[in-house]
């Protein structure tokens, strides 16, 4: 029994039933790291602490995770464990203290088995911009495995990890569990603690989890949702519990598929796969209607204005004083400044850094910042006004499939594969991305539903029921053999 | 007076807050501690980190905004200002830009010419920066060491409108802010401790010209008598540059105390773009009606408010209400010995006199003194009953200050007590009467004066314990039986 292959409900059940013990199941986890890792590369490091031998599942007995293995993006702070944001600058940085979400996994009796490779503070959508090393999509090795979670969702993709945390700030889960074939979460803005989450744009960043079905969603859900008096924006309120979401039921639904999202430049295969999709949830009950949405096109301009504004004030921390890398024989302060920050960033992190920073700049604040944040009021607004109506807006979640390492150039183009999911991110409300078919080469696509804010359940529940009417059955990528 | 040109002064003052916690995290704000020992991931910081407001901080700056005459704001923001030092470890402050909690207010501060009113712009609440600690000198030093245990203590920043005309109303209006400050106990304004920082802007108009002259911003002046005395240098300066028609730049200037003089420290091209922007990290502020009601009603009596009403409810002098407001435990004192002994003049020349004076000669801070109202009043009350001399009662006085005991335990511990005993008295007028031959003559020859002489000599054989009053009228019935 190929244990890795299991989702954490069933090994949580499993273990309930006593039908397995928790050493093997991180034996088996181990054995998959140790022949896929050197292939797909989703790790930055691996949690050395944990002592598989004094692993006792009495300790855990009582927990809701059981004791199993939780793998989570390199960007949250882990007590005695590298944060390394998958950038130079923070290569040997040691947090003193644990994330919010990651005190809630422990106390959930979850176990944090390793941090996964990202772009560089979270900048890209293919992992291609990590200091240290690309990380493979494992249904295809010249793949990207999408970002800036990418790692997370190959981890999960590839069986080195049941679930995984990611964070999402345009799309950063969303699109690599698209591209990797698996079901990733972006829960609405305040819903999850971004307490010790490396912030890259702290109005837009949010956790949520990747895994490889709509179950363990809710699961981690379960896990990480809730109010954090140590983040001002996190909300205060209760909320239910996820898994009796897992209903096959959309009875009633109204979905809306907005035209000027379908009108964008999309793969016909990705725009088939979609639309396929929708046409099953019509058949299993759900209304769907075509929707105009406002100020689409201005999205993705207004993202990353207010984006790379706020990251150019997040990342002016890294400047070789406290923590993290320091220039070598600067001759004055401002050589120790600049030297650290030209050695430490990467190409991206410096080109959005300069972006924010112009955008931000005496004279061009109006023009761009605050023209930005009147489109982000407008889209929020839309979004409002649609959620009066219907229960959810579909649409593909990229406009492609995994693309090639190495394949995309130009940044803009680069920025263009998140033109589905920026829009979420700007208005704070939830989205999540499931797998729904594949394409030609075999890779996978996968379906964005929208949904209003601080309804995850909605979404939980279409999903699983999508998940449920496509039968998919996705199996594992048969990386083994490749190695 | 320059009678050709006008002084216009505008003064920006940083407050540090007298929280017990700071602006962003629960570290202590104590002052002079181990270096980087008041410190957590938060203000420091870290990756990851997020802060979250202290009300106390929002009561503290909204009490400022209430005496200060200021409107509250019902919503206001925080927002980032970027600039790159050590010292400043997000490389930003969380600062309020374009909607500070209070504004639009004013003071009134009395000057040789009269009332005048000196409008507030605004006060804004902000986070303090660390400290850079320099080996040796600052351009010798081989290395900068940080602490960062003044990062994050809550700030308010006040910054005043261009209405002071001259550099001892800049004085004065230092001196009420921090007055007012002190009253409300929401800052020690310690300069010393850099509790209370001040820079000025200045700048001179020819008379009767509405549109103000080249600015220059001065900083580095460590006490309100240095901000006199960079103003008035500076006022110079700039009148002589104007009389060799030499052009005034806009700079930022330091004051240098040791050479009584004003250096350029930077022009105005070197000034930073700060790159304001919302904090994204922080929720916008609301202060509903019945948060600002309760804080106003919270408000104590305002130094000026409560003189005019020593004045009238007390019928003290207005030199003595003066004083007796100066500060606020000063004040308190006072009203706690007349609810105790109802003799306010009388409360007042003891504060006024042996309070101040002991307080002066120890150095000490009026809050840090053993005296409570209570004792004070009831040595009074001991005196009017005649169980101690009014020069026992200083004696008495002092030992209070220092030790705060009951003055009846000290009087008898110390065996102070009156002696209002004739019979034990007696002797001693008798005997002094015997050795005075020469002075009982003079006063039966109406020579009244000589009395006190003797009234002298038993207190100095009582140690000044013999009741006066009580022996003067004795020697006048001895010598008259004579």
């Amino acid at each position: 029994m190929k244990l890795y292959t299991r989702t954490l409900s069933d090994l949580k059940e499993m273990l309930v039933e006593e039908r397995v013990k928790l050493d093997d199941i991180y034996e088996s986890i181990s054995y998959r790291v140790k022949n896929v890792e050197p292939l797909v590369k989703a790790y930055v490091n691996q949690n050395e602490e944990i002592d598989l031998d004094e692993l006792d599942e009495k300790d855990y007995e009582d927990t809701y995770l059981k004791g199993l293995p939780i793998a989570i993006k390199d960007n949250m702070s882990t007590e005695n464990l590298k944060t390394t944001c998958s950038s130079k600058m923070l290569e040997d940085y040691v947090p003193p203290y644990n994330a919010t979400v990651v005190n809630k996994i422990k106390e959930a009796g979850g176990i944090i088995t390793g941090k996964t490779n990202m772009d560089e503070f979270a900048m890209g959508s293919s992992t291609e911009n990590s200091a240290f090393n690309p990380t493979v999509n494992p249904w295809g090795k010249n793949r990207v495995p999408g970002g800036s979670s990418g790692g997370s969702a190959a981890a999960v993709a590839a069986g080195m990890a049941p679930v995984a945390l990611g964070s999402d700030t345009g799309g950063s889960i969303r699109q690599p569990a698209s591209f990797c074939g698996v079901v990733g979460l972006k829960p609405t803005y305040g819903a999850v603690s971004r307490y010790g989450l490396v912030a890259f744009a702290s109005s837009l960043d949010q956790i949520g989890p990747l895994a490889r079905n709509v179950d363990d969603i809710a699961l981690m859900m379960n896990v990480i949702a809730g109010n954090d008096e140590k983040d001002s924006t996190c909300v205060d309120r209760t909320y239910p519990d996820f898994t009796e979401y897992l209903k096959n039921d959309v009875e009633g639904y109204k979905i809306g598929i907005p035209n000027q999202y379908f009108e964008m430049d999309i793969d016909d295969e990705v725009k088939e796969s979609v639309m396929n999709a929708v046409k099953q949830l019509e058949k299993a009950g759900a209304k769907v209607e075509k929707v105009d949405v406002t100020g689409a096109e201005y999205a993705l301009a207004a993202y990353y204005i207010i984006a790379t504004a706020e990251a150019s004030s997040n990342l002016a921390r890294y400047d070789g004083v406290r923590y993290g890398l320091r220039a070598e024989d600067a001759n004055n302060l401002n050589d120790m400044f600049t030297e650290t920050r030209q050695q430490g960033f990467g190409e991206e992190v410096k080109r959005r850094i300069m972006l924010g920073t112009y955008v931000l700049s005496a004279g061009y604040y109006d023009d761009y910042y605050l023209k930005a944040q009147k489109v982000r009021t407008l889209i929020k607004n839309d979004f409002d006004e649609l959620f009066e109506e219907y229960d959810l807006i579909v649409s593909p979640t990229t406009p492609t499939t995994a693309f090639e390492i190495g394949e995309k150039r130009d940044p803009l183009e680069m920025y263009a594969a998140d033109i589905f999911t920026v829009p979420v991110n700007i208005a704070g409300i939830p989205a999540i991305s499931v797998p729904c078919g594949f394409d030609n080469k075999g890779l996978p696509i996968g379906i964005q539903l929208m949904g209003p804010h601080f309804k995850e359940e909605k979404l939980i529940q279409a999903a699983y029921s999508l998940e449920k009417i496509l039968d998919l059955d996705i199996d594992y990528p048969d990386l083994e053999m490749e190695v | 007076m320059d009678n050709k040109f006008e002084t216009v002064i505008g003064l920006e003052v940083h407050v540090q807050l007298d929280t017990d916690s700071k602006i962003f995290c629960s570290c202590s704000t104590e002052f002079g501690k181990e270096p980087n020992t008041n410190t957590c991931p938060v203000c420091l910081g870290l990756p990851g980190t997020l802060p979250v407001l202290n009300k106390k901080a929002v009561d503290y700056l909204v009490m400022t905004g209430l005496a200060l005459n200021c409107d509250i704001a019902s919503y206001s923001k925080f927002d980032r200002k970027n600039y790159f030092y050590p010292d400043l470890p997000k490389a930003y402050q969380i600062s309020q830009y374009d909607l500070p909690l209070a504004k639009d207010g004013y003071i009134e501060v009395e000057t040789e010419e009269g009332t005048h009113k000196i409008g507030i712009t605004r006060i804004h609440l902000e986070e303090d920066a660390g400290k850079l600690i320099h080996e040796g000198s600052i351009d010798k030093s081989s290395g900068s060491l940080v602490d960062y245990n003044r990062t994050g203590v809550p700030l308010a920043e006040i910054v005043s409108e261009p209405d002071i005309r001259t550099p001892a109303q800049a004085r004065e209006y230092l001196n009420y802010l921090k007055k007012t400050l002190e009253y409300l106990g929401v800052s020690d304004c310690n300069m010393e401790e850099g509790s209370l920082r001040c820079d000025a802007n200045i700048s001179l108009r020819p008379r009767g010209q509405e549109q103000f002259g080249t600015k220059v911003e001065l900083k580095n002046m460590n006490s309100f008598k240095a901000i006199e005395k960079a103003l008035a240098y500076e006022q110079k300066r700039q009148r002589k540059l104007i009389d060799n028609t030499d052009e005034i730049i806009q700079e930022t200037r330091t004051w240098d105390e040791d050479k009584n003089k004003t250096i350029s420290m930077r022009g105005k091209e070197e000034a930073n773009d700060y790159r304001y922007f919302p904090e994204p990290d922080l929720v916008p502020l609301e202060i509903n009606e019945n948060w600002a009601e309760e804080i106003r009603e919270r408000l104590p009596e305002m130094p000026s408010v409560r003189k005019n009403r020593f004045i009238k409810e007390y019928e003290i002098p207005e030199y003595d209400a003066d004083v007796l407001t100066d500060s606020r435990e000063l004040a308190d004192l006072f009203e706690e010995c007349v609810t105790e002994y109802n003799d306010p003049k009388e409360v007042s020349n003891w504060i006024m006199g042996e309070f101040l004076r002991l307080v002066n000669e120890e150095k000490m801070e009026v809050g840090d003194t053993k005296i409570t109202g209570q004792l004070l009043g009831k040595m009074l009350k001991m005196m009017d009953e005649d169980v101690i001399s009014s020069k026992i009662a200083k004696t008495v006085f002092e030992e209070m200050f220092h030790t705060g005991k009951d003055p009846e335990k000290i009087v008898e511990e110390k065996g102070l007590k009156q002696i209002s005993d004739e019979d034990k008295l007696e002797t001693i007028v008798e005997n002094i009467i015997e050795e005075n031959p020469d002075a009982v003559e003079d006063i039966k020859n109406g020579k009244d004066k000589a009395i006190g002489y003797l009234v002298g000599q038993v207190m100095k054989e009582t140690k000044g314990k013999a009741n006066p009053q009580m022996v003067n009228q004795m020697f006048r019935d001895k010598i008259s039986e004579l």
